[in-house]
């Protein structure tokens, strides 16, 4: 589904990422793990087509992502608050999303009502701004937006940061029910190895913009990855 | 603690993104601000002989005192709209020992030595300096003098506790409007008698006392408001109003568009920048009236252009020239999304157009000044359409700021860079020389049907145009997207 070859990024003469060859195939749940300044949310960039990468190519189904636009069709994305639109509230948000994805409002509709125990009666209804709403709704409106549209690639950059237990809990079922048919590609990153480890069946490791480990999930994995990170 | 403070404005003016780039607007507001200290400088100066000049027999200290109730009414509505209330970033703060009665302190002391205290001194300073030397009363002046100080001083603190209140406006407005109508219809001498007020003033300069009770009043009071706000539940309380979310239902018959116009008119509608830029629309409508009235601009037929360019274009060059920057807070987001740059751009073309020919429409009553007027507002109309619109757009894609758009408007230069400068020119000054030209050569009506002619063209290539200013902004997709994620 998503091939990523030989990319690197440079700011000047510094390398913040420099990645060989990975290979998502369709329906994987892939996990990007890493410390700060490891180069994730520039590699999450570069898929998006927001940054250039300095060398290299991403294709995502057979689409070069930097050289067609067609690949925004089936991909959905949260990277952080700068996706929100501060002065909408909840449902006005969901529903110009819905207007570009292709969905009606009744589909609007229809589709956030699914998410209601995951908003907890705190985004929808609510007659607020999301621009005032707390870091962790945001992030909770931000992701539904991300799954809208039938996406067959989701891109989730932090998505358990600032989430409370229950809400890191259910997302986390969101997210297997996503990859259960293996239609859906789901790429997410995290610093909080459970979790990543929980919800994803293959996990990279990427240090300094290197990627250091790539193995699929076992029994073990966990323990392997405390390892690592415990020098 | 003090040098603390000041050491972080510095910083905080120095190493702001924004100050690397804005150095142009920078230059230019420090003109305009050498502008007005060199006037203020120069009526100081002279302008106790000028008056001694044109009224002979009367005492220009008693003329000057005559004046001063407009002069202060004048300000503080200035001051109402234009100066900014004290800010500093006194969250970080919050939790270091510090007292927060100093931080407090420190703002308001900060707020005494804003543009609009410093300026009027130089005219009060040199003014009272020709006094002394013309031989008047040394004490009565300086009484005179400090008077001035503590009373601009006062308005500056009084200006923080009206401001955002519209009845106070309306009470000064009201004082300024009814001063002139009681002066003008001889009923009463409002002006005169506060005048002779600061007569007394400097003659018993001892009074100068009242004032110092006075600033420290409204110093005390500005005090104790801002004491109770430093704390984050304040800092934040005022925000959450519950949103009054308006049917934008009738958009949808805009097809594709509909999802980005009613984003772009909630986005007018619910942040402070745009908000308080809506008043400008009411200005740049009455534009007219300055010139049309004016005997002087009778026989200067191109100030119709000017005029009819500006008054159904405000909208146009308001909003347009900080297109794509008002989407800048969220522009990867949009970058991610499912649909073609055409749709994005199309949508503001749409607004702008809309806005033309509805700001048109309301500016009918120019009739009043004559047929050829609304005739060449309406060619100005079609060249708003079909070329400015269009130029805009173009200029967009050089914008390089990001905009919050939770700031007021007024002097508020943020995402302005010299491009927007630059395009003021082709967009009042083209259609200005080239209908002037054909005016001097051909005749009025042939220049007018000229300007309509070159907007027809403009909307007949409106499709090649797009496609080329599309082209553009791919071009540009990366360097916006860099730009517009950095804090201005």
């Amino acid at each position: 589904m998503i091939t990523i070859d030989t990319i690197s990024k440079k700011y000047g003469k510094e390398v913040v990422l420099n990645v060989e060859k990975i290979e998502i195939p369709k329906g994987q749940s892939f996990g990007l793990v890493g410390n700060n300044g490891a180069g994730k949310t520039t590699l999450f960039n570069i898929l998006l087509d927001l940054i250039r990468p300095t060398t290299g190519l991403i294709t995502s189904n057979n689409i070069v992502v930097s050289e067609s636009e067609d690949w925004k069709n089936f991909t959905g994305s949260f990277i952080d608050e700068s996706f929100l639109i501060g002065y909408l509230t909840g449902e006005e948000y969901f529903e110009f999303i819905g207007d570009l994805r292709g969905m009606n409002k009744a589909d609007v509709t229809a589709f956030i009502a699914q998410f209601s125990d995951f908003f907890n009666d705190e985004i929808v209804g609510k007659k607020k701004y999301l621009r005032d709403l707390s870091k962790g709704n945001q992030k909770k409106a931000g992701i539904v937006a991300a799954l809208m549209g039938n996406p067959e690639v989701v891109i989730l950059d932090e998505p358990f940061a600032n989430l409370d237990p229950t809400t890191q809990i259910r997302l986390k079922q969101i997210i297997k029910n996503l990859t259960e048919n293996k239609e859906v590609t789901v790429l997410v990153s995290s610093h909080d190895l459970t979790h990543v480890t929980e919800v994803c069946e293959r996990i990279v490791v990427l240090d300094k913009g290197a990627v250091v480990k790539d193995i699929q999930r076992s029994e073990e994995t966990l323990k392997e990855l405390e390892s690592y990170f415990a020098l | 603690m003090i040098m603390h403070f000041l050491k972080l404005e510095w910083k905080q003016f120095f190493r702001s993104s924004h100050w690397q780039k804005g150095i142009a607007i920078k230059i230019l507001m420090a003109f305009f601000a050498l502008y007005f200290i060199v006037v203020f400088l120069g009526i100081g100066v002279g302008g106790y002989f000028i008056l001694k000049k044109q009224f002979p027999e009367q005492d220009p200290l008693v003329l000057v005192n005559s004046f001063l109730l407009y002069v202060f009414l004048g300000d503080l509505i200035f001051r109402y709209f234009m100066q900014k209330l004290p800010v500093m970033n006194i969250k970080p703060m919050l939790t270091l020992p510090i007292k927060k009665s100093k931080i407090v302190h420190f703002i308001l002391v900060k707020s005494s030595f804003s543009f609009f205290n410093i300026m009027s001194l130089f005219f009060y300073i040199p003014f009272a300096i020709v006094l002394i030397k013309q031989g008047y009363d040394f004490e009565g002046v300086f009484g005179w003098l400090f008077t001035m100080i503590l009373l601009v001083q006062s308005s500056n603190f009084l200006n923080f506790l009206i401001n955002k209140n519209a009845v106070a406006l309306g009470i000064l407005v009201a004082l300024i409007v009814g001063g002139y109508a009681v002066q003008y219809f001889q009923l009463f001498n409002l002006p005169g008698f506060v005048g002779t007020g600061f007569d007394f003033i400097y003659q018993n300069p001892t009074t100068v006392l009242t004032f110092v009770v006075i600033l420290a009043g409204l110093y005390a009071v500005n005090y104790k408001q801002l004491r109770n706000e430093v704390y984050l539940d304040a800092l934040v309380s005022e925000k959450t109003k519950e949103v009054i979310a308006s049917d934008l239902s009738f958009t949808d018959r805009l097809g594709d568009l509909a999802p980005f116009i009613k984003n772009d008119l909630r986005l007018m509608w619910r942040n402070k920048r745009t908000k308080s830029s809506i008043w400008m629309l009411a200005l740049g409508l009455g534009y007219g009236l300055i010139f049309y009235t004016n005997p002087v601009y009778e026989d200067i037929e191109v100030m119709c252009v000017l005029v009819g360019v500006f008054s159904t274009g405000t909208f146009l060059i308001n909003f347009g020239q900080f297109i794509p920057a008002w989407d800048s807070s969220y522009y990867n987001m949009l970058m991610s999304q499912n649909f073609k740059y055409e749709r994005y751009l199309k949508s503001k073309f749409t607004i702008m157009t809309i806005s033309v020919v509805l700001l048109f429409v309301l500016g009918i009553p120019y009739l009043y000044f004559g047929w050829d007027i609304l005739a060449v507002h309406f060619a100005a109309m079609i060249y708003n359409v079909g070329v400015n619109s269009h130029v805009i757009l173009f200029g967009g894609t050089f914008n390089r700021k990001k905009i919050n758009l939770e700031e007021k408007a007024a002097f508020n230069f943020q995402g302005t860079g010299a491009v927007q400068w630059l395009i003021g020119f082709p967009l009042m000054i083209l259609p200005m020389a080239i209908f002037g030209l054909i005016n001097w050569l051909v005749s009025f009506e042939i220049a007018t049907i000229t300007l309509g002619v070159l907007g027809f063209i403009g909307i007949a290539l409106h499709k090649k145009l797009m496609a080329a200013i599309i082209k553009k902004y791919i071009a540009n997709k990366y360097i916006m997207i860099n730009a517009f994620g950095k804090e201005a």
